[in-house]
């Protein structure tokens, strides 16, 4: 049976999640350190990571143990060339987007208590809001004279804000302005699911119908379930995260997928949740984009029992490795609001090719301590400073920027962005669709990567018996 | 590419090693009379926060961090011809009372010539004054780059490029050893700034003096020439890597993350750098130009962003002596740091 109808009434349901036994306790993964950088260019490590970038060079797809072997033992600047690689296959131009947007949190009432959210309120908490309409008004028409293509709206699972609170927002906002509304989370819609007490489907078809046009990413934390009891016992878990964006998708509806790390999970839980996103995205191929950003424990309700933050260097290498990895995703988007300007430039050298939204406002993770927000203009140069182009995009990554009308180029609205027209065929003639590569991926042995890394290999000694060994076992041999 | 040439010499050099200090900044004043246009720290006496220390008060800084294992003092400061020769003297005694067995690396060659001046005595004779009220080495500050043209521009009132390689060159006779840096990423072309490393390289030749090359990425902030964009982090990272390329006869390269944050840093020591600095106990030249990086870490931060991006930590004092090592088998306390080769000619086969 659907999960919505399972629902209790609102006021019920809260009560419930109120008496629910405290969570377990956090526990901790072993000590987790990086890999030595030179280990990665001797011995059998080397011959394994030639292996696999091997694979990469020639557009292939890794597996989880060669996503899992590069995590452990590959060095930066090996998966920074890797990603590099995979994004320059896939976006030969070099071209980085972003998006004019606003963050928008109409709430922030939320009933599912995460102890790593420093931006939510109980109820009836010293200052909860929810925004009133004239509000919500004003900042929406601020951003569109900023030429904003995009409103960002999430916010806390608030008990009371059934989907005929959000249907009347998005009708709305769509009567007086063009802009697109990104809005909802997958946690979120579930929760309005069981709200109304109705299926997803239907309360998608409603929120679309007045004006939803894509959905965020947000709330995916981890997709390992071992990992969700502890850190959000009370969100949706990972298999309905997952049948939420299908849904999502299936309704002809475009989303992002992101993953928050640096708290208890494992280096292989980490590949676990790009897995799992990668076979969805083989499924529907709904997803635009991924973004990843490191957990910011300052301020948060169970700040003590969080380890301190990842180190920039951490972040990185899981940057690099969701790009190589997750060869089915157009897009990697840099979170430069989690980590700063800075960081987010090398992130354009270690496989990103999207800067996200310019955020006029954010409230979630500088509730956390953690703000980098920085006007256009010096997006703009750091990007141009790291070789790039910069354009401005819309929701569904298609080129939007006023000023370079000629690259002007779709999708232009959610119904060209929609992949569940090919989905749906694809799945009638009962062929399930393998990974969508991209067409311009280029040859292993006429790449620049390919000589670089050689040449990079070469220099040392160790990995030129590596080297000598490979080229003796691949040769053929009579028997 | 250049990453991964810069990263061979540097694992070369030093394997996976990444030398680290626990150590102390005071900036004694801030008065200074070389009014250059790069600067956000500089005052003129009567001008809001202008501020210059007693002995006492520089004592009192030193005492402060008693409790913390810090093996170097850095102080460097303005450039001020009223404060009395006797004051620097002062100043290095008051330290050493504190805490004899601090190292205590002050005065950039700047503020050495300054010294001189105010002494009425040649480099030659002050320095062993200096050596013996406790100065241990001299930090690499103020050199900028060394084309007269960015000179007259930026700094005007301060040493060319010749007068500063001068007076590095009597430091090194002096037996002190010293660091030495260069401001990139304002109006400086990229021929400047090879031209600034080679004449670095020339010195070191002679005199084999520098231990550590810094490149100090400019902050535009409530500076004279805040229009000037500062450099981006990739800007940087390429630095540190030409720095690592051009100057094969210079041990040590510095990613100094006070200025370059902590993200570049840790990715510097994959694109040639081995050092990270310190500490850094209040830092106020490049939080006055806007620097956002927080004014100290812990120890075991340093360790960790070390260990992060895959590297050794060592803790070194100022003359690169081990103190403490993150793995045992590279290196024991007390013995100077395993630098496998400093010279191409007698380089080792690939580091241990």
């Amino acid at each position: 049976m659907h999960p919505a109808f399972n629902a209790q009434d609102s006021a019920a349901l809260e009560r419930a999640q109120e008496h629910e036994d405290p969570p377990a306790p956090i526990t901790w993964p072993p000590d987790w350190s990086a890999p030595l950088a030179s280990r990665a260019r001797q011995g059998a490590l080397a011959l394994e990571l030639e292996r696999i970038a091997e694979r990469v060079f020639e557009g292939r797809r890794i597996s989880f143990e060669d996503g899992l072997f590069l995590h452990e033992h590959a060095d930066l600047p090996t998966l920074g060339l890797l990603a590099d690689h995979v994004r320059r296959a896939k976006h030969p131009s070099d071209v980085v987007t972003y998006i004019v947007d606003r963050n928008l949190n109409p709430t922030n009432v939320c009933i599912t208590d995460c102890g790593f959210c420093a931006f939510y309120r109980r109820p009836d908490a010293e200052g909860a809001y929810v925004l009133p309409r004239e509000e919500i008004y004003k900042r929406i028409q601020e951003t569109v004279d900023l030429g904003g293509q995009q409103l960002l709206m999430q916010g806390g699972h608030h008990p009371y804000l059934k989907s005929a609170w959000w249907v009347e927002l998005f009708e709305d906002i769509r009567a007086r302005w063009a802009i697109n509304c990104h809005a909802l989370s997958a946690s979120e819609l579930d929760h309005l699911a069981k709200l109304d007490k109705r299926p997803l489907a239907s309360v998608l078809r409603d929120l679309k119908q007045a004006g939803l046009g894509s959905v965020p990413g947000a709330g995916a934390e981890m997709l390992v379930e071992r990992v969700r009891k502890i850190i959000a016992p009370k969100k949706t878990s990972t298999e309905r995260w997952l049948e939420v964006h299908r849904e999502v998708h299936r309704a002809g509806l475009r989303s992002s997928a992101t993953m928050m790390f640096g708290h208890v999970e494992t280096p292989a839980e980490r590949i676990e949740h790009l897995a799992r996103l990668r076979e969805l995205q083989d499924e529907t191929g709904g997803f635009t984009a991924f973004a990843c950003w490191t957990m910011q424990p300052d301020g948060v309700p169970d700040e003590a029992k969080y380890p301190p933050k990842a180190t920039p260097a951490v972040y990185l290498r899981v940057q690099a490795i969701s790009r190589i990895f997750l060869d089915n995703f157009d897009n990697i988007q840099t979170s430069y609001v989690t980590q700063g300007l800075k960081m987010a430039q090398m992130t354009l050298r270690f496989g990103c090719n999207d800067f996200g939204g310019t955020m006029l406002e954010e409230n979630v993770v500088s509730a956390a301590g953690c703000l980098h927000l920085e006007p256009i203009a010096n997006i703009e140069r750091v990007i141009e400073r790291a070789g790039f182009t910069p354009l401005r995009r819309n929701s569904w990554y298609g080129i939007v920027d006023p000023r370079h009308p000629a690259l002007r180029k779709g999708p232009f609205s959610r119904e060209e962005a929609a992949t569940h027209a090919a989905w749906t065929a694809r799945a009638a003639k009962g062929s399930s669709g393998g990974p969508t590569r991209s067409p311009e991926r280029s040859r292993w042995s006429d790449s620049r990567a390919r000589r670089a890394w050689s040449r990079s290999l070469a220099k040392c000694k160790t990995a030129r018996v590596c080297r000598a060994r490979t080229a003796w076992r691949s040769t053929p041999r009579r028997t | 590419m250049l990453g991964l040439l810069a990263n061979h010499v540097r694992e070369r050099l030093h394997g996976d090693l990444a030398y680290f200090n626990v150590n102390q900044h005071v900036n004694y004043t801030n008065l200074c009379n070389k009014l250059c246009r790069f600067c956000a720290f500089q005052r003129l006496p009567g001008q809001e926060g202008a501020y210059q220390m007693t002995p006492e008060q520089v004592a009192e800084k030193v005492r402060a961090q008693l409790g913390e294992p810090v093996t170097e003092v850095h102080m460097v400061a303005g450039v001020w011809p009223r404060i009395p020769y006797e004051y620097y003297l002062e100043i290095l005694r008051a330290v050493k009372a504190v805490r004899p067995a601090i190292h205590i690396k002050a005065f950039t060659m700047v503020e050495l010539d300054q010294i001189a001046k105010v002494a009425k005595k040649p480099l030659e004779q002050v320095l062993p004054e200096l050596i013996a009220a406790g100065l241990g080495s001299v930090p690499g500050g103020g050199a900028e780059v060394f084309s007269e043209r960015v000179r007259q521009e930026t700094y005007h009132l301060k040493l060319s490029g010749e007068q500063w390689l001068d007076t590095a060159r009597k430091v090194h006779r002096a037996g002190l050893r010293s660091n030495c840096t260069m401001l990139h990423g304002h109006v400086e072309t990229p021929g400047e700034r090879v031209d600034h490393l080679d004449r670095l390289r020339l010195l070191q030749d002679e005199t084999g003096g520098f231990q550590t090359y810094i490149p100090l990425s400019f902050h535009p902030q409530n500076s004279e020439m805040a229009d000037v964009p500062g450099p981006t982090a990739l800007d940087e990272l390429r630095e540190i890597a030409i720095g690592r390329l051009m100057l094969d006869n210079i041990a040590h390269i510095k990613a100094y993350w006070i200025l370059m944050d902590v993200p570049v840093a840790q990715l510097a020591l994959s694109y040639g750098a081995d050092d990270v600095d310190g500490t850094v106990v209040e830092e106020r030249i490049y939080h006055d130009a806007g620097a956002t990086t927080p004014q100290q870490v812990q120890r075991s931060e340093l360790v960790q962003w070390i260990r992060d991006a895959g590297r050794i930590p060592v803790e070194r004092d100022t003359l690169y002596n081990v103190v403490w090592s993150g793995d045992e088998r590279c290196a024991s306390a007390g013995q100077p740091a395993p630098v496998n080769a400093a010279r191409p000619g007698s380089a080792a086969r690939s580091a241990s």
